[in-house]
């Protein structure tokens, strides 16, 4: 599939609902936790159009999740978070960004140093994972918003969401 | 001349691709109907003027009135009673309120013109099928007698082919189709696509809630219609 178009006009989108939820809710907490929420509604509904489009079979290790991931964000967002800082055991990894369309044209006010403008991703991820019965948690360790060189979201495999697996598929 | 030839040669060609897809039911993870389709089903109706008495074994229940034996002129054992004297039945009764056993017992009301049908599945009768799909699936997977199996994927009649497909995520995609059709899992996949596209980026639609987009509708429509037409190996990626 082609990428978008113009990965500017979601940008200047993002940046819009970004600004005004600020304005609705004033608190950047309950802003980090829309952001979150609206990204993991999201998520939930992407995952099967990343499922139908890429026919990819079940992942059997959190190695082959990753590399789900990367490609998700290769066909989503055009770009290509390189997968690092793999824990011992295997079940926590990290995506580090270079460069992020929705930040792009962002500099983040110094009163708003709590806000995670991108909390829509780690939601995202979260939803999207969880339809695939896969519980992880998802957080942000540097922000390139926030003066660090990359951007870094951290995935930690939680468990696997056995009552929720499909006839036929566990 | 040639070119009403090579035409005649094309459509006669494209013909032979001819498939004919009976209905696709799509089933949530929860087993709950949510999308449902009939396509292409041959509606078969006959109408007969009888007299007194009727020939065939009626059987007459308070939701329809069936014929149980002696079949004639393609009335059918199974079929039931749409019509008398053009006026529509409503299970038991006639539009009008009239009893419909009382009305065929008196022999002063013959001649009667009657229609009989094939009975046609009601939603409700659907959406129960639909979650009786649901654990057999289930069944099927656990009967293996190897380690691991699918469920249901291919399920074969004498007059038509279930074919099934899962998703990661749980959701099932069914297509009833007639028999012998092949490459039918690229056409569920199509489905699928469809269903990402113009369901789920609804943002008016709620998720395990039935399908109610008209985009959905009709781009599937659209896709049996082509198949139908070319066959299931042009369909464009």
């Amino acid at each position: 599939r082609a990428p978008p178009r113009n990965s500017e006009f979601l940008t200047l989108t993002y940046g819009a609902l970004v600004t005004q939820m600020l304005r609705d809710l004033e608190n950047v907490e309950d802003v980090n936790k829309q952001l979150e929420r609206i990204g993991y509604n999201m998520g939930m509904r992407l995952i099967e159009d990343f499922l139908a489009r890429t026919s990819a079979p079940r992942c059997m290790e959190m190695r082959e999740t990753a590399d789900r991931i990367q490609q998700a964000f290769r066909i989503y967002l055009n770009i290509q978070p390189s997968i690092t800082n793999w824990s011992t055991a295997s079940d926590e990894f990290s995506l580090q960004f270079e460069t992020n369309p929705l930040t792009e044209f962002v500099e983040l006010p110094p009163d708003l140093n709590n806000l995670r403008y991108c909390a829509i991703i780690t939601g995202c991820i979260r939803g999207a994972l969880e339809m695939v019965q896969l519980d992880v948690q998802c957080w942000f360790v540097q922000d390139q918003l926030k003066g660090d060189n990359v951007t870094e979201v951290r995935v930690k495999f939680i468990r696997r969401l056995e009552d929720a697996i499909p006839a036929g598929e566990d | 001349m040639f070119l009403v030839c090579l035409f005649t040669r094309i459509n006669r060609f494209s013909l032979t691709f001819k498939m004919i897809i009976y209905g696709v039911y799509i089933v949530s993870k929860s087993g709950g109907l949510i999308f449902n389709l009939d396509n292409n089903v041959p509606r078969i109706e006959h109408e007969k003027t009888f007299t007194y008495p009727l020939d065939i074994i009626l059987d007459y229940s308070p939701k329809k009135v069936s014929v149980v034996f002696n079949r004639k002129d393609g009335i059918n054992v199974g079929h039931i009673l749409v019509a008398v004297n053009g006026m529509v039945v409503n299970g038991a009764t006639l539009e009008d309120g009239r009893d419909v056993k009382t009305l065929l017992e008196t022999a002063d009301n013959y001649p009667l013109n009657l229609k009989f049908g094939r009975p046609k599945m009601t939603t409700n009768e659907k959406i129960f099928l639909a979650s009786m799909f649901y654990p057999l699936f289930a069944i099927a997977s656990q009967l293996s007698p190897e380690n691991k199996s699918s469920g249901i994927e291919l399920l074969e009649t004498d007059t038509f082919t279930l074919h099934c497909f899962q998703t990661l995520t749980g959701v099932k995609f069914i297509v009833v189709s007639e028999t012998g059709l092949v490459g039918m899992d690229i056409l569920l996949r199509k489905i699928y696509e469809l269903y990402s596209d113009y369901a789920l980026k609804n943002p008016f639609y709620s998720l395990e809630m039935p399908i109610r987009c008209e985009l959905f509708d009709s781009k599937l429509q659209l896709l049996l219609d082509m198949i139908e037409k070319t066959g299931i190996n042009n369909l464009d990626k």
